[in-house]
């Protein structure tokens, strides 16, 4: 039996629960970040699926926006962490709590 | 065959996916992160998205995870996280329910709405016509957003830089 | 002149701005001498109008005067507006007339007051109120007036305010006052929701052309009648005019004897179409309250020792007489006992402020008699004032008295009774004031001590400037009948009716017509008993005070007043107190508390979901998580997307 889309789809729903359960669960601000581009890589597998399903190229151009944008988010939130962590080293993202209410 | 190159793919993006969150040390759940965008490469791959497959492996795999790396080392965060303590004693069940329910529901969707998606797998264009078909898309259709995107990645990278200057004595901006 | 009429309320207002700023410089007598320059002006005015309006033909004597517009509300439209008619004349007449009188006489008597200037001030204000009250061509003029004179009641019953008992009486009247105001003020309300104006010319002829509801027309006319009630002080709003005996004795003949007290009979019969419009209980209503009032104050003056309060309950009773009068449809006699009431009880009331000054501000009739030998023109006039009101002819008090009773039979025999024998109570207890202040033994010389006298205490004949005004109202009470004399053979033709003919056109709507009932044949009869009753009256008083044949009945509970206004007094204090109280703590703590509460509840609200602001990244991840659980629920299994 050949795999179909709909296989590709529920790998790509597995892999974005266990990104979600990592964005919750790790409290080193790295480790978070690296769930998310988890879940970023979820959906551009999904993406590309539809994009084989439906023969429509839409679906790989939606891709490699994902993968610019994610990249230059990348860029960013580390230079973020470097900003943060540089002054105080060994910190957890529970300690970064300034915007309690 | 493919159903093997399918397991064998879906099984190193679900490893890696699991080391990277049950990893203490970030380095190894780097190292997992890795496997895994190797693992939807090659999904890529046999879903005929060849160039997207290579961009993958080349910007993903090889420029972000490398940042990642980079900024560990750098900021000497290579000390493990003790992962046996949880601070807030409902944020273990509660992310794990999400997490359940999240993909639950979605793969409920997928799966109620396997009619619509039909069961032919091969139907897109063979070899090079990927990439002509992918640049058509992007130059013609896209091209406005095209541009953004560089815009973007220049904001980003000024953005960065301004971010992590060392003031003289004062704090970074 | 007609075109004139606003000079009637335009002199005293002067006199009033005049006083104001140039008083205190004036003094003693000067600032009364304006005063009472004012008023006079006023009078000569309403002279002029008077001849007027009579060489007018009678269905046209009806004048207004607008002086500008004061309301002008989309649909509520009220002027500034004078009306003169035979009413409204009648009333300026006697209230100007009887007023100048009284302003003379106020200049002997606060002769020496610190305050005198004040004193005439207040005065003059008054009648501007009492002016404005009478020839307001609407409603709302009418009840500036209105309460101009309550507010000028409040000041001058008070005026001597550093006496307790004189400061309350005064906040006493005003509250009751107030209570028939409220009446007034729906009356008023009610009216203008009705015919869209409350001129007294569209109100009456719409009662009059039956296009006003008969429940609304009973509606105003009670309405204004618990006004009336509360101004003219009857039964059960009259235990301010007994306590405002505290003021000085001008005060009490003028506002609570001549003027005041008879604004609420001047508006029912201002109103008469209303109450003829209204339904037949309404004017019985009237009737019964008024005649009830009657024989309860006339009770109570038996008992009275004060020479003040025998007058003031006096007037109550009075006064009640002029509400059967209205109630039976007699307003013409109604206005006739008005004008002979003014001239008799003014100058009792003038009188008795003669004896007060005379003995040196003693008021206990007890420590009186004998008076007639040392202050010979008081007894004399105030003789007058009694055969007057006892009703003895050809004294004023008889003809006004007799026209009420013979209404009154032709209406109710048992309202009849109740007015006979308040006329003989009224003959009693006058006999036993005059007796008692007048004849008898002296007992100022056995109790001179008592009074804190310096040396021999001999009470003395007021100056001229008092007794002047005493004479003139005494001829007045002796002929003063004659304005309205009835159709008996022995008068003749042209003398008869003066007054009924003159008002005709106004009470046309709600006079009733007697000349075919079994009463009317019977007049001559009726008059002889009337005259019955007066002699038998003072025959008793004779009896007990002077010839001493008889025991004086004077029972507690008849001085003090069956005790009605203690009993109020009581519930005020006690259950009335808690009451109140309820609706202050009511306001204090549900009222207020609701909107305090609101905002402790938004407080205490936004303090617990401040709580969910942890600052921290993880639980703010965590409620994402659930968002996006909740929003793919909702598409995938509640809409069964697919």
């Amino acid at each position: 039996m050949t795999p179909t889309t709909t296989w590709y789809l529920v790998l790509a729903a597995l892999l974005f629960g266990v990104g979600v359960v990592g964005l919750m669960i790790r409290r080193n601000p790295l480790v978070m970040f690296m769930c998310i581009e988890l879940m970023l890589n979820a959906v551009n597998l999904s993406f590309v699926a539809f994009a084989q399903a439906f023969t429509d190229i839409s679906g790989q151009t939606a891709v490699f926006f994902v993968m610019v944008v994610a990249a230059a988010e990348v860029v960013v939130g580390l230079g973020i962490i470097i900003a943060i962590l540089r002054r105080r080293p060994g910190t957890t993202i529970d300690d970064l709590a300034e915007l309690k209410g | 065959m493919e159903l093997l190159v399918f397991v064998l793919a879906s099984v190193m993006v679900l490893a890696g996916a699991i080391g990277v969150i049950a990893y203490n040390n970030p380095v190894h759940a780097a190292l997992g992160l890795v496997l895994t965008l190797f693992g939807i490469a090659v999904h890529f791959v046999s879903m005929e998205a060849h160039f997207l497959a290579a961009v993958q492996v080349i910007v993903y795999a090889g420029a972000i995870v490398v940042l990642f790396l980079f900024v560990i080392m750098l900021l000497g965060v290579d000390r493990a996280e003790d992962l046996s303590v949880e601070p807030f004693q409902i944020q273990r069940p509660l992310a794990v329910i999400v997490g359940v329910a999240i993909s639950g529901l979605v793969i409920a969707a997928v799966v109620r709405g396997r009619s619509t998606l039909g069961e032919q797998l091969k139907s897109g264009a063979p070899g090079d016509d990927n990439i002509r078909e992918l640049a058509r898309s992007l130059f013609s259709d896209n091209v406005f957003a095209f541009e953004l995107t560089s815009v973007l990645l220049i904001v980003a990278v000024v953005g960065t830089v301004v971010l992590t200057r060392r003031q003289r004595g004062g704090a970074s901006k | 002149m007609l075109e004139v009429v606003w000079l009637i309320p335009a002199f005293p207002l002067l006199g009033f701005l005049f006083i104001l700023l140039f008083g205190r410089r004036l003094g003693e007598p000067a600032a009364g001498f304006v005063a009472a320059a004012a008023v006079f002006a006023s009078f000569m005015v309403t002279v002029g109008v008077f001849f007027d309006l009579l060489s007018i033909d009678e269905h046209h004597r009806s004048h207004v005067v607008t002086l500008f517009q004061w309301v002008p509300v989309s649909s509520l439209q009220i002027d500034m507006a004078l009306l003169a008619d035979p009413l409204s004349v009648t009333m300026a007449l006697f209230v100007t007339g009887i007023g100048f009188l009284i302003h003379l006489f106020a200049i002997g008597y606060m002769h020496g007051d610190p305050k005198f200037s004040k004193f005439f001030l207040y005065l003059n204000l008054f009648v501007l109120s009492m002016l404005m009250l009478v020839l307001g061509e609407n409603l709302l003029v009418t009840f500036l007036g209105w309460e101009g004179v309550g507010a000028c009641s409040y000041f001058l019953i008070s005026f001597w305010h550093t006496r307790d008992s004189a400061s309350t009486a005064g906040k006493k009247a005003f509250v009751t006052n107030r209570i028939g105001d409220w009446g007034v003020m729906l009356a008023m309300f009610l009216g203008f929701q009705a015919v869209g104006s409350v001129s007294y010319g569209v109100l009456n002829s719409a009662a009059e052309s039956g296009s006003l509801a008969s429940s609304t027309a009973t509606g105003i006319a009670l309405l204004l009648f618990v006004g009336a009630v509360g101004k003219s002080a009857q039964f059960p709003l009259y235990l301010w005019l007994p306590d405002a005996m505290e003021g000085p004795t001008p005060v009490s003949a003028l506002i609570h004897a001549a003027t005041m007290v008879t604004a609420g009979v001047f508006l029912m019969t201002r109103m008469n179409p209303m109450l003829a419009a209204a339904a037949d209980w309404a004017p019985t209503i009237v009737a019964w309250v008024g005649a009830l009032t009657a024989l309860f104050a006339a009770t109570i003056a038996v008992a009275q020792s004060d020479i003040k309060k025998v007058l003031a309950y006096s007037t109550v009773s009075q006064l009640g007489y002029m509400f059967l009068a209205v109630g039976t449809g007699a307003f013409v006699a109604a206005i006739f006992h008005m004008v002979t009431h003014a001239f008799f009880k003014a100058l009792m009331f003038l009188g008795s402020g003669s004896v007060i000054h005379g003995m040196h501000h003693e008021q206990d009739m007890r420590r009186m008699g004998a008076l007639r030998k040392v202050m010979p023109i008081t007894a004399g006039t105030f003789i007058i004032g009694w055969l007057a009101i006892a009703g003895v002819p050809p004294f004023a008090g008889f003809w006004s008295k007799d026209e009420i009773l013979l209404f009154t039979l032709a209406r109710s025999p048992v309202l009849y009774v109740i007015g006979l024998v308040t006329a003989i109570l009224t003959a009693y207890y006058m006999t036993r004031q005059v007796i008692m202040v007048f004849f008898g033994e002296a007992k100022w010389e056995s109790q001179a001590e008592d009074n804190g006298a310096h040396g021999d205490f001999k009470p003395h004949e007021s100056p001229p400037i008092m007794l002047f005004p005493l004479v003139v109202l005494s001829v007045l009470s002796v002929f003063g009948g004659i304005i309205q004399l009835p159709s008996f053979g022995i008068i003749p033709k042209g003398l008869r009716h003066r007054l009924e003919d003159w008002l005709h056109p106004v009470v046309a709507p709600g006079e009733a017509v007697i000349s075919g009932t079994s009463a009317y044949d019977a007049k001559v009869w009726l008059a002889l008993l009337a005259i019955g009753c007066a002699v038998v009256g003072i025959a008793l008083g004779v009896l007990v005070y002077g010839r001493r044949k008889l025991r004086a009945i004077e029972p507690a509970i008849l001085a003090d007043g069956w005790r009605y206004d203690r009993s109020v007094s009581a519930f005020m204090g006690g259950p009335g107190r808690k009451m109140f109280d309820a609706i202050a703590w009511f306001d204090a703590k549900i009222v207020d508390g609701a909107v305090n509460g609101v905002a402790t509840a938004v407080r205490s609200t936004s303090g617990s979901v401040r709580r969910i602001q942890t600052g921290n990244v993880r639980s703010y991840a965590g409620v994402i998580g659930i968002g996006v659980v909740l929003i793919l629920v909702w598409f995938v299994v509640l809409r069964g997307v697919t």
